[in-house]
């Protein structure tokens, strides 16, 4: 338990300085990734929220919870949110914020005030947000499509328009100060080949967020003046094709996926190694996965309208194309299995949610075999199985490598362990809920039942019970880990400087680090994952 | 880079501590500017595709619209962006010699022409305007549809031409104000002494950013002003 | 396929089986490689446990393995896209002579219209046995129109027609869905499919008193004034528009298109920049002054127009251009 110390407290970034301004006003990325934390979990929450508020009206065939327009708007909200205001920052956001320099031995970003205005354009973004979802909200789905967001939804299509482009330019800063660092600020001897492959992943992230976020400002850009000002673009009363709209969003949306998944795989590589105590099998290939993931990402929007309306032969191209970017996806997780091959392993809370990554992602990405199948789309499109296989990614995979980060990395962020027997309840518990959640929703999706219904016929029932069931033990899973993490930070084993006799620069300084991440800028001179001379756990202590 | 200065004060003012030297925090900068006007490029990228698609369908109307806005203006407004690019280009130099006055000249002189252009556009606008070719619930063309009987033009694709002047122009104006914001900055930053000729690397990464909304314009300036400028047979 | 607890709907189409076909190929292969991985993870797992004393090795890797388990699943990928090609292509290309029915979607209803005449509202019924072919617009938003016992869907588009065909095969009632969310009462646009079997549906056909559409089609056109320029001569100042349907036809603007639904329908609501060479733009826009329904039924008129008669001329003078440009 916690020891109440006889010296007086070594000083880091936590206890360096007191105070909202020096909170509010910080360019210590890792001050910004904490104040990142607080900001996307309360998103979570509300985004959260409002799934289980879909998850109870779907309990029964009828609509009688709440009005269809405020169903229409809940899904609508919860896609926002979770995906502009979660997932796409979090990783990055917050464990890349932190870790991106000790990782690479740097004592900050390249640009810390950028960084900084990069969280408060996310704030400045999340209150305009929050006041739309406040003052009526808005309905048109995630995805806005025209004309119905141009000149038929009576709600905050403008407002919720702005708040997200604001969000956006958020994720460009923050993945122009990760290439700029990664590129410029490595220790000496840092080689590419010897970064971690959470850098990788970063890295391939960040070129996505740069590329492809500002097409979606524009788009939404031109969404909001034609609202504003009657103007035809999207409007094929006035001349205009709403597929354009349909190309444009997707052009970024479907990279933005990646941006949400390829942080996780990052992650997911750092736990797998040192848990199996053992460099990644096939370093060369996983990192190179990332970046062809990112590459070919950017040529497969189009999956998204096989029934839009495109031609045969566009469709035909798009279906190939997104054959061809599963194939990377399949080799990291190759490689993942194998590395545990001969390796020395535990089963931590980390390892726990790195492994229900891998079989949550593969299942989500084998679904993604069946969408890309051009005459099985066809019938299971706008149906329940895309919502499935969406959602094994981005929960089943991306919220699961989030919060494997968040157990690997807590105690090189709060200098405490957190309760690892609690964790491992966690982790199981939001395995269990969610295959409970989202599994039933394939079965339902091929029987039939299309998204973004508020009531449903009556043989659809069975499914969505379960699916309601899941989804109320998915919620405590998650709800654990906060309790528990904020119970470890005045109450949790004070951490070592590497718990987890882990690989990595961010564990050669101490637990929390100071403030300048490193008393002396490391040199290094070793391959990445040194597992061959790290002394194994059994030899190091956990905590003090 | 080898050396650490962690701990040791640094006695250079506009070494950032994070940056072990000089020359890795210039580069550092330039490529984080290079970078912005990378996703710059991008963003004004969907509206030249969807600018591409729509005068590839409505070839007819785009070429009369382009002939209905004013030649004259616009390519006067070409030369000033063309000659504030080489008064910043000239004060990047300036400031390297260290000639802090030249370097106040240069920049106000650009500021100038910005000032300048934008009035320009302003004058563009206002013709627009009292010509009904705004869109909206106001927009007319049924003048440029008499001006060119033989060629059928459909005022609803006419108003998608313009539709698309003011967005693209009108977020290249945009981009300009930001853009004579940063000179303000800069030029007071100028004259209180912060750049010197081992560091101006504020004014360098600022006249990138300006070099790129000059070259916006020389994009749009043919695209929307210089469509099919020859007689219609 | 389990009565109690389906996994998939009822097949009523031929196409039906084909896509069940490569979904439970599809199935067979995830549950096999889910299978093959998990296991794999937790035998390593649990023979490479942490023991005191016993060290990992480390390996490298192995690009005999790598480029083994790229290639192998690449190609895996590529039977899966050939095979999902093969039927998307089918179920693009409606069959010649497919029976059509004219659909409008708005928000929340379909409207639909056979070519014999009956009009039904959220309903539809076919004859078993017989490839009926949808010509669907929408009134407002997107919509899409969606039949899982058919296993099809087709987005349907406000401002141009979209197409979608099946062949039914089992008499039934079935689901019909809107799947692309369009506001308000999107759960609540949905309706019934009812196959029948040829006999019943021909009296369900005779019992409803009826107009034939392209009948319909030329009532309307003679009332808004179409045949006084759309001449079946060549004195016409529109073009003639007999045999004009699926022909090539010369633009002012120097391009060649086919005359198709999507290009009548565009020219009857505003023909200003396609207009045919040699004409004047004197045309008036119809635009908001025709509904979707009476658009279709011009537009089915028209059609039929290329079957009554054959339209060529062979003789050709200054005055003839206009017809000779139309075939």
């Amino acid at each position: 338990m916690a020891t109440t110390a006889v010296t007086p407290e070594r000083e880091h970034y936590l206890n360096q300085q007191y105070g909202i301004r020096s909170w509010l006003l910080t360019t210590d990325h890792k001050r910004i990734a904490l104040l990142y934390l607080i900001s996307i979990t309360f998103f979570f929450f509300i985004g959260g929220f409002f799934a289980l508020l879909i998850r109870l009206e779907l309990l029964t065939p009828m609509g009688d919870l709440v009005q269809a327009d405020t169903y229409n708007k809940l899904f609508t909200m919860h896609g926002q949110i979770m995906i502009f205001f979660f997932l796409i920052p979090s990783i990055p956001a917050v464990l890349g914020n932190f870790l991106v320099p000790l990782m690479i031995g740097a004592k900050d970003l390249a640009f810390p005030r950028v960084n900084l205005l990069s969280w408060y354009l996310y704030i400045i973004a999340g209150g305009l947000y929050l006041h739309c979802l406040l003052t009526g909200g808005v309905d048109t789905g995630w995805t806005f499509y025209t004309p119905f967001s141009t000149a038929f939804s009576n709600t905050k299509v403008i407002e919720a328009g702005l708040a997200i482009f604001i969000v956006g330019f958020s994720s460009i800063l923050t993945g122009l100060n990760f290439v700029v660092t990664i590129h410029r600020m490595r220790a000496p001897g840092l080689t590419w080949s010897r970064l971690p492959l959470f850098i990788w992943s970063h890295y391939a992230t960040s070129i996505i967020m740069l590329l492809g976020t500002p097409v979606l400002a524009i788009t939404l850009v031109l969404v909001v003046l034609e609202r504003a000002f009657h103007l035809g673009i999207f409007d094929p009363k006035l001349g205009g094709d709403p597929l354009l709209f349909q190309h444009l969003f997707w052009f970024y949306s479907h990279p933005a996926v990646y941006i949400m998944i390829l942080p996780s795989m990052g992650v997911v590589s750092e736990i797998v190694t040192c848990f199996s105590r053992k460099r990644v099998f096939g370093y060369a290939f996983v990192a190179m996965a990332s970046i062809m993931i990112a590459v070919i990402g950017f040529l497969v929007w189009a999956h998204h309208m096989f029934v839009a309306g495109i031609s045969l032969y566009s469709a035909l191209v798009f279906s190939f194309l997104s054959y061809l970017v599963a194939v990377p996806s399949a080799i990291k997780v190759f490689n993942w299995t194998a590395t545990m091959y001969k390796g020395s392993v535990r089963f931590t809370t980390p390892m726990l949610y790195a492994l229900g990554f891998i079989g949550l992602f593969t299942m989500g990405g084998l679904t993604g075999l069946f969408l890309a199948a051009l005459g099985i789309d066809v019938h299971v499109t706008d149906t329940y199985f895309v919502v499935a296989h969406f959602h094994y990614i981005m929960v089943g995979g991306a919220v699961m490598g989030y919060l494997g980060g968040m157990h690997y990395w807590w105690p090189k962020i709060s200098g405490r362990m957190y309760p690892e027997f609690l964790g491992k309840i966690a982790a199981v518990t939001v395995f269990v809920g969610f295959n409970l959640t989202f599994f039933p929703q394939f079965i339902l999706g091929y029987l039939g039942m299309p998204r973004r219904y508020w009531q449903y016929p009556p043989e659809f029932q069975v499914l969505n019970v379960f699916s309601t069931a899941g989804a109320t033990v998915l919620a405590v899973g998650y709800v654990l880990p906060m309790v528990y993490f904020l119970w470890s930070m005045r109450y949790g084993a004070v951490a070592t400087d590497n718990p987890w006799a882990a690989s990595g620069l961010e564990w050669k300084t101490t637990s929390p680090p100071p403030t300048f991440n490193f008393d002396e800028t490391p040199e290094v001179t070793w391959e990445a994952y040194d597992y061959a001379n790290i002394p194994a756990p059994e030899e190091v202590p956990v905590g003090r | 880079m080898a050396d650490s200065t962690v701990g040791v004060e640094s006695h250079d003012p506009a070494l950032r501590h994070h940056f072990a030297t000089r020359e890795q925090q210039r580069e550092a900068s330039s490529l984080g500017m290079w970078l912005f006007l990378g996703t710059e490029i991008m963003f004004f990228g969907g509206m030249f595709c969807a600018y591409l698609i729509y005068r590839y369908w409505y070839y007819n109307e785009f070429a009369a619209g382009s002939r209905s806005i004013s030649i004259k203006w616009g390519t006067i407004n070409t030369i000033v962006l063309i000659c504030s690019s080489l008064t910043v280009a000239l004060s990047v130099r300036a400031a390297q010699m260290g000639k802090r006055k030249l370097v106040l000249l240069l920049l106000s002189l650009t500021m100038l022409f910005g000032v300048a252009f934008l009035g320009i556009k302003g004058i563009e606008w206002y013709e627009k305007f009292q010509e009904h070719h705004v869109p909206g619930q106001s927009f007319d063309a049924s003048d440029i549809v008499r001006e060119y009987p033989q060629i059928h033009i459909n005022q609803q694709h006419e108003q998608i031409y313009f539709s698309l002047y003011f967005a693209m122009t009108g977020l290249h104006a945009l981009h300009m104000i930001i853009g004579l914001g940063i000179f303000l900055y800069l030029t007071f930053h100028t004259w209180k002494g912060t750049y010197t000729p081992e560091y101006y690397t504020p004014l360098e990464i600022g006249g990138l950013y300006w070099h790129f909304v000059d070259i916006v314009w020389i994009y749009l300036y043919p695209l929307l002003y210089l469509i099919d400028r020859k007689p219609l047979g | 396929m389990f009565d109690n607890f389906p996994l998939w709907p009822a097949r009523a189409s031929a196409g039906a089986a084909n896509v069940d076909a490569l979904y439970i190929f599809l199935v067979v292969l995830s549950v096999f490689m889910c299978i093959a991985i998990f296991a794999v993870i937790i035998f390593f797992g649990i023979k490479f446990r942490r023991r005191p004393g016993v060290r990992a090795e480390q390996i490298e890797g192995s690009n005999v393995l790598e480029i083994g388990w790229s290639i192998i699943p690449f190609f895996v990928f590529l039977f899966i896209f050939g095979w999902g090609s093969f039927i998307y292509f089918q179920e693009r290309t409606p069959p010649r002579d497919s029976r059509e029915v004219y659909v409008v979607a708005k928000q929340w209803m379909w409207k639909l219209q056979h070519e014999e005449g009956p009009r039904e509202i959220n309903e539809l019924h076919v004859p078993t046995g017989e490839d009926v072919k949808l010509i669907l617009t929408s009134q407002d938003v997107i919509h899409s129109f969606y039949v899982p016992a058919f296993r099809i869907k087709q987005d349907v588009l406000p401002g141009r027609y979209t197409t979608v065909w099946f062949r039914a095969t089992k008499p039934g009632t079935y689901h019909l869905f809107c799947a692309e969310y369009c506001g308000t009462n999107h759960s609540g646009m949905i309706g019934d499919i009812v196959v029948m079997d040829p006999a019943n549906y021909a009296a369900w056909l005779g019992g409803a008193p009826s107009v034939p559409l392209a009948d319909s089609g030329q009532k309307l056109f003679t009332q808004m004034g179409c045949s006084t320029c759309h001449r079946s001569d060549t004195q016409g100042r529109g073009p003639n528009l007999v045999g004009l349907f699926g022909k090539p036809v010369a633009l002012e603007d120097g391009r060649t298109v086919t005359a198709d639904e999507n290009y009548i329908r565009q020219c009857i609501l505003n023909s200003r920049g396609q207009t045919v060479k040699g004409f004047p733009p004197i045309m008036p826009v119809f635009q908001g002054l025709l509904s979707e329904e009476q658009v279709n039924e011009l537009v089915a008129y028209i059609k039929a127009l290329g079957a009554l008669q054959p339209a060529k001329t062979t003789t050709a003078s200054a005055a003839d251009s206009a017809e000779a440009k139309v075939q």
